[in-house]
């Protein structure tokens, strides 16, 4: 364990310890062990984070790491790097690599692989079905043992309704949730973008809001009858969103994720851009009526977290026509402050539930350790300058891609440095 | 004519386009026109330009008006038919791009079926860049020779009604059509089976109906679409002989649209499918005088962009 770490000066934001104002943190032995103002550092090295913002370490629900099958995009290694350069104490692996995690023997690989290079935790997303090929159940105890926090079969929509619902029934057993990316593709025939009058006029296939919506609303029926946790990843459409608040009225065990891209872009980027294959991604980016609408989700508490979905894509990749490339962007050096700037800076979103939906939100979605600096819990915590200026420049990325919609952004907010479990694991010099 | 030369060394699509833009590229096809006239249809104007014709997806009659003009005014062209090249081999859209540049082409003239592709090499050349059809987005020299065609016969384009009928959602010739009139003040209603009209289109500044009658209604100039079976599937239209029903162009129908009217099509044909033969083939069809301004069009968007002037005549 690392040596006694005291966090001094820094305005800590601590919704779930109802905990808003400047406070000392003393870390040792992997968790936090007093809050105080001031504390005495009583030997413990000492971080200056005065003018710092002091969040519970931050989450991401939501990210495609690579490793194993396509290390030129990314590893784990590159991954959590990028991911704690973006403020990550925590990140979760999806488990469409190659071959797919869909074992016990992958998910131990994987979490040795993030011990080797001591930086974020990795909790591995276990595959539903074997090879992901939407047949057999994967063995999700086995899983479990190895790591595993939830099971999806990621970009891939389980349509197999009796399928979904052994799953959600065998994940009981665990008391793992079930993750689905919600796209009925007989509706959104795997177009490369959303349907409406930004596709009409530039000639693209589109897929309707409703292919998200349909499947969302599919998958809370079986939820709800199989006694399921549903976690909606990536959730882009005002439709969606709705029939989750409905669902969660009523008492479902639901939860959802947005993304920093679809709260900020709109469809109309990829007419702007030209066919730009930095606005690709699944699902794709919607309309001005749904940023809004995930915006004042996630101040009201229907949507629990904000995910990267960190999609790494190698340049030669996404050098392609629009339909033939890709989807996916990155998004782990981006998300806190694309959502800081953009949302909490133009007072739609409140600091408090910003501190939620990258910590507490995302912790509670899947029964994850962190979302809270209250003594005793563990000592991840994001330090985050609100004053830092910057411009975004892929070119000085962690991750090995550079595959960003937010190219030559300006912003105003950025991580200052990720501490995991009481070690600083990244700082930004200067 | 206010202006003398193209804003961009690409014409990408009619959407961009500025009026003065094309009533320049309008008049250099009129006055380049005369050449195709000739015992030797040939001119020096663009003698040790290279022109390639790049065409990833099968195409007769624009490839062949394309290379017409080519030839016309000298250019040396080359042209890949691209099934079996080496982008079908899997060679990135980039790696062809800067393949092509080492060759130190003057204009590339591209046909994809995705739409944007004529976007990115425009984006990674030095040489311009024609779209000759990119997916269902644009066909701008369409575009420029349909207006060409109605200009001649109506003289103007302002304050024209132009019905335009067919499979609107795969069709880039509906699209730069839409774009072109609606900036030089003709009004444009778009006709076609619900299942291939877009969603919104309406968002273009156009009309739109299912209505085929009612988009006859007054029309000056009446456009038919070919149906492009190959690429619907029977799910988006059961059968030519349901369609020919409601939406195939009769001399009956066309009785609907004013006196004066005239019937375009950008081809190939399907008679008895949008358009019946007998109406095909009337006085009122300039199908064909379409093919002839094809060519004055293509050489004045060739002319202007590689040169970046005005047609002086022969001696410049």
């Amino acid at each position: 364990m690392s040596e006694p770490l005291l966090v001094k000066g820094g305005r800590v934001v601590d919704p779930a310890a109802g905990r808003d104002g400047t406070f000392d943190l003393l870390l040792r032995g992997g968790v936090v062990v007093e809050v105080g103002s001031p504390l005495s550092a009583g030997g413990a090295k000492i971080l200056d984070a005065a003018g710092l913002l002091v969040f519970p370490g931050f989450i991401d629900l939501h990210a495609h790491l690579r490793e194993p099958g396509r290390e030129q995009a990314e590893t784990v290694a590159t991954g959590l790097k990028a991911a704690a350069a973006g403020g990550f104490t925590a990140v979760c692996a999806m488990p469409n690599t190659d071959p797919v995690n869909d074992s016990r023997a992958i998910s131990e690989y994987l979490v040795s692989k993030a011990r080797g290079a001591a930086g974020p935790r990795l909790y591995p997303i276990g595959a539903v079905t074997r090879g992901q090929a939407g047949v057999d159940l994967a063995e999700f105890g086995e899983m479990q043992i190895g790591g595993v926090v939830a099971v999806s079969d990621d970009g891939k929509w389980l349509a197999d309704g009796a399928l979904l619902r052994r799953a959600f029934e065998h994940a009981r057993l665990f008391g793992l949730p079930v993750i689905q990316h919600c796209e009925d593709p007989s509706l959104s025939g795997g177009a490369p973008m959303h349907e409406g009058a930004v596709s009409t006029r530039l000639g693209l296939p589109g897929q309707p809001a409703i292919a998200e919506a349909a499947a969302v609303a599919r998958d809370l029926l079986v939820a709800e009858v199989s006694g399921g946790r549903l976690h909606v990843a990536h959730l882009s459409t005002a439709r969606a969103l709705e029939l989750v608040r409905e669902a969660r009225a009523r008492g479902l065990r639901v939860t959802c994720e947005v993304t920093p891209h679809h709260l900020t872009l709109t469809d109309e980027e990829i007419a702007r851009s030209s066919f730009s294959t930095s606005y690709k991604m699944n699902p794709p980016l919607r309309e001005p009526s749904d940023c809004a609408a995930l915006a004042a989700g996630l101040e009201d508490g229907t949507v629990d977290a904000v995910a990267t979905d960190h999609a790494p894509h190698h340049e030669d990749d996404k050098a392609l026509d629009f339909e033939t490339a890709p989807f996916g962007v990155v998004g782990l050096e981006t998300a806190a402050a694309v959502v800081y700037d953009r949302l909490v800076r133009t007072g739609r979103l409140s600091l408090g539930r910003f501190a939620e939906v990258f910590s507490a939100g995302p912790a509670r979605a899947l029964d994850l350790p962190g979302g809270t600096l209250a003594p005793g819990a563990p000592a991840n915590v994001t330090l985050f300058d609100p004053q830092r200026r910057w411009r975004v420049d892929a070119s000085r990325f962690e991750s090995l891609s550079r595959n960003t919609p937010f190219e030559g952004w300006d912003l105003v907010g950025a991580p200052a440095a990720t501490i995991v479990e009481g070690r600083v694991v990244w700082k930004r010099e200067t | 004519m206010t202006i003398s030369c193209l804003r961009s060394k690409d014409l990408l699509g009619t959407e961009g386009l500025s009026a003065d833009e094309i009533a320049l590229i309008l008049d250099t096809a009129e006055a380049l026109r005369p050449i195709g006239e000739r015992p030797i249809k040939k001119v020096p104007a663009l003698r040790g330009r290279m022109v390639v014709n790049l065409f990833f997806e099968a195409s007769t009659r624009t490839r062949f008006s394309f290379e017409t003009a080519e030839k016309w005014l000298s250019a040396d062209a080359l042209s890949f038919a691209a099934k079996g090249s080496s982008v079908e081999k899997g060679e990135s859209l980039l790696d062809t791009a800067r393949n092509l540049q080492a060759m130190s082409p003057d204009l590339i003239v591209i046909r994809h079926s995705c739409p944007g592709v004529p976007h990115f090499l425009a984006r990674n050349l030095r040489a311009g860049v024609v779209n000759a059809g990119d997916g269902a987005h644009e066909h701008p020299t369409q575009a420029l020779l349909d207006a060409l065609t109605i200009r001649r016969r109506f003289g103007r384009l302002e304050g024209l009604r132009i019905a335009i009928t067919g499979d609107i959602t795969h069709s880039r010739v509906a699209r730069s059509n839409v774009w072109l009139l609606k900036r030089m003040g003709a009004s444009v209603v778009l006709c076609a089976p619900p299942t291939l009209l877009p969603p919104r289109i309406e968002e273009m500044g156009v009309e739109a109906t299912t209505d085929f009658d009612a988009a006859l209604e007054g029309a000056d100039v009446v456009m038919m679409l070919r149906m492009q079976l190959e690429r619907q599937g029977a799910s988006l239209f059961p059968s030519a002989r349901e369609y020919y029903k409601r939406y195939g162009l009769t001399a009956a129908r066309l009785g609907r649209a004013k006196p004066e009217a005239v019937v375009m099509h950008p081809g190939p044909m399907n008679r008895g499918v949008e358009i019946a033969s007998d109406v095909a083939d009337s006085a009122r069809s300039l199908i064909l005088e379409q093919v002839s301004n094809g060519v004055a069009v293509r050489m004045a968007v060739l002319y202007l962009l590689l040169t970046g002037h005005t047609w002086e005549g022969e001696t410049a």
